[in-house]
């Protein structure tokens, strides 16, 4: 049986080379070396996540040196009781316009990397992404809704609420499009998600256009192109608690998704009430995903992306996917909104031009692996 | 692992308009192999699907140990009966140990970790299915008859009293089809298995249930089953059955319709003399 291993690149780990036929003694150290290297990746991850704010507080029309961000945000956090050596208007601009932009992208990076992953699970597709299934462009149609006919049911809380509606009816109906026979090929999930995204965008666009508030949909079109400028404190909270919300919940069910990547029969015989579980699961993941859309638009790809790029690290399981790729995602948004901000200052291009620029060839790189492994023969 | 009963009484499935298996009964006893065979779409998979309680009887009860499946929770009801289904699983980036690490789940509740106990049942249910030097392997890049075997190790590792398998020595090659039935025998687990292999069947399970058109039309120890004019019956193929002077079990030859017509007075293979 050693001689059927196919010579194909084993990626990532360099122990299953090494005694490729039955070593159980190389086996037994594996589980050990693997968590070894996930401390580590999360370390890593974490101090780029620390250094990622402080340049992402730093960067900007008023360069505030990293040295400068960094006494500036211990001092406002008190752990730093020395005497303020900076300018009050430096201070403003960090602690009140930077700090929270770069939260609102560390929120969102992490929000939408960590649905993105278990989105990935609950269709069984590796392609899937709250942008690319059009559950944002959903989450856009219903906050532009409530701008554009000025509802407001639930305070200030009706844009997220009727983004999160949004997002929960076009998951519902893409999901329920693309899946014959109880399978879903990436085919169908992909064309439904990219039809039910022109039709929600164009009743958008078409109720930016002919609204009441017509001086409104300039900005409002700026929005719908993702962007994390003009946050403040006062409503970061909505965001930060949905995401930690959605990260706890997803982390204490890991398993749960582990065993969908199984298939749904198989998981169903592992324990897990299928049909149950995704329901609930798309509705939290709706709840996330509008909450994001509200906050800062549709940022598409980071739940493509992160997802994919963690597992080559640290492999499939859930409960070390998860927490990187919320990590992984936070970092990356903060470098796209840096990059947004200063690549054509002084002008400010949207973040989610951005990420789509990073996301596109990324998706066309899935889509060609996973033909390649469709036609292999694994169906 | 202990043994679980199984009582299948009078289950009717249908799939809209179809019916797939008409009031079946089945009964396995603590400890027994019972063999499911039967041609392609008598029902088998379908059977077995309403066992795992995937499927839901429009008529009729699967019970375990005297509780009806549909009543018990789906995690309490897998720590009873594991399954090894055909279903293609995508693998995600997992290695063989994770994906058999599936098969404690259902032991687990939301925020336990593995434990050292977990770890050795994984090696222990590897080991027994010839993969052990399989365990760090990403479990998409294997062969057919290599990811079947993990398969059923983690159906081995979810510690069942009652395992249902479909077809489980498809893609492997002889010796590993050998040495899972051996296996499989040896558990204290209550067995329910669909075979294609009628000598298989034969050798490995206690009692054979023979499904034609979603219905049962023969059961009983393999030895008053298979026999010629059952096979012609049910599978409408010439074939001779003899018991095998070594493993005292049926054994059928398959008669191509050929050789059946073109000689029809050929002797009996024991009295060749080849």
């Amino acid at each position: 049986m050693t001689a059927t291993a196919p010579a194909a690149p084993v990626p990532r780990s360099a122990p299953a080379d090494r005694d490729g036929g039955r070593g159980g003694g190389g086996g037994d150290g594996e589980p050990g070396a693997r968590r070894v290297q996930f401390a580590v990746v999360l370390m890593v991850l974490g101090a780029a996540l620390v250094l990622s704010a402080v340049a992402g507080m730093a960067v900007g029309s008023v360069r505030v040196p990293p040295g400068e961000v960094w006494g500036i945000v211990t001092h406002a956090l008190g752990l730093d009781r020395s005497e303020p050596a900076w300018s009050r208007a430096r201070e403003t601009i960090v602690l009140d316009v930077r700090a929270p932009r770069v939260l609102l992208g560390a929120v969102t990076g992490a929000g939408l990397a960590v649905v993105g992953a278990a989105m990935q699970a609950l269709v069984r597709n590796p392609l899937a992404e709250p942008y690319l299934l059009g559950v944002s462009s959903g989450a856009s149609l219903g906050a532009v809704a409530v701008l554009v006919f000025g509802v407001s049911l639930f305070g200030p809380l009706s844009l997220s609420a009727a983004a999160f509606a949004g997002a929960l009816l076009t998951l519902l109906l893409v999901y329920t499009t693309a899946r014959t026979g109880g399978r879903i090929t990436s085919m169908r999930l992909v064309l439904s998600g990219v039809a039910f995204a022109a039709v929600l965008t164009a009743v958008m666009e078409l109720l930016l256009l002919t609204g009441e508030r017509g001086n409104e949909a300039r900005a409002v079109l700026a929005w719908t192109m993702g962007g994390l400028g003009g946050v403040r404190w006062g409503t970061l909270w909505l965001p930060g608690a949905a995401v930690l919300l959605g990260v706890g919940i997803l982390l204490v069910r890991a398993r749960s998704l582990n065993l969908l990547l199984a298939g749904e029969e198989s998981a169903t015989t592992l324990g897990l009430d299928v049909a149950r579980f995704r329901g609930r699961m798309f509705v939290l993941l709706s709840l996330v995903t509008g909450v994001l859309v509200a906050a800062a638009g549709p940022i598409g790809f980071v739940g493509l992306i992160m997802p994919h790029i963690v597992r080559l690290f640290v492999g499939g399981d859930h409960r070390r996917v998860l927490p990187t790729a919320a990590l992984a995602g936070a970092v990356f948004l903060i470098w796209c909104d840096v990059a947004a901000r200063t690549v054509a200052a002084p002008m400010e291009i949207p973040v989610g031009v951005l990420t789509a620029l990073c996301g596109g060839p990324f998706f066309l790189w899935l889509l060609r692996r996973d033909g390649r492994r469709d036609d292999e023969g694994v169906a | 692992m202990t043994a679980a009963e199984l009582v299948v009484e009078g289950v009717t499935l249908t799939a809209g308009a179809r019916r797939l298996v008409r009031d079946v009964s089945l009964a396995a006893r603590p400890g027994e192999v019972i063999g499911l065979v039967g041609p392609n779409g008598s029902g088998k998979s379908s059977l077995l699907r309403a066992v795992y309680r995937v499927l839901r009887p429009d008529a009729g009860h699967v019970r375990v140990d005297g509780a009806d499946v549909r009543s018990l929770p789906v995690r309490r009801l897998a720590r009873t009966v594991a399954a090894v289904v055909q279903e293609p699983g995508a693998g995600f980036d997992l290695s063989v140990r994770e994906v058999v690490a599936m098969g404690r789940t259902p032991h687990k509740r939301l925020l336990d970790g593995d434990t050292a106990e977990d770890a050795r049942l994984i090696e222990r249910s590897l080991a027994a299915v010839d993969a052990a030097g399989l365990a760090d392997r990403p479990f998409d890049r294997l062969s057919g008859g290599e990811r079947q075997r993990v398969l059923i190790a983690r159906a081995l590792t979810q510690q069942p009293s009652l395992l249902v398998l479909d077809e489980p020595t498809n893609h492997l090659d002889v010796r590993h089809q050998l040495e899972v039935l051996d296996h499989l025998r040896a558990l204290p687990a209550t067995v329910l298995v669909a075979l294609h292999d009628l000598n298989l069947a034969a050798y490995y399970c206690d009692r054979l249930y023979v499904l034609r058109d979603g219905a049962v039309t023969a059961s009983g120890p393999p030895s008053e089953v298979l026999t010629a004019r059952l096979l012609a019956e049910v599978y409408g193929v010439s074939a001779e059955v003899a018991v095998h002077p070594r493993t005292g079990a049926p054994q059928v030859t398959f008669l191509p319709a050929g050789a059946a017509a073109a000689v029809p007075a050929a002797p009996p293979p024991g009295a060749s003399g080849a």
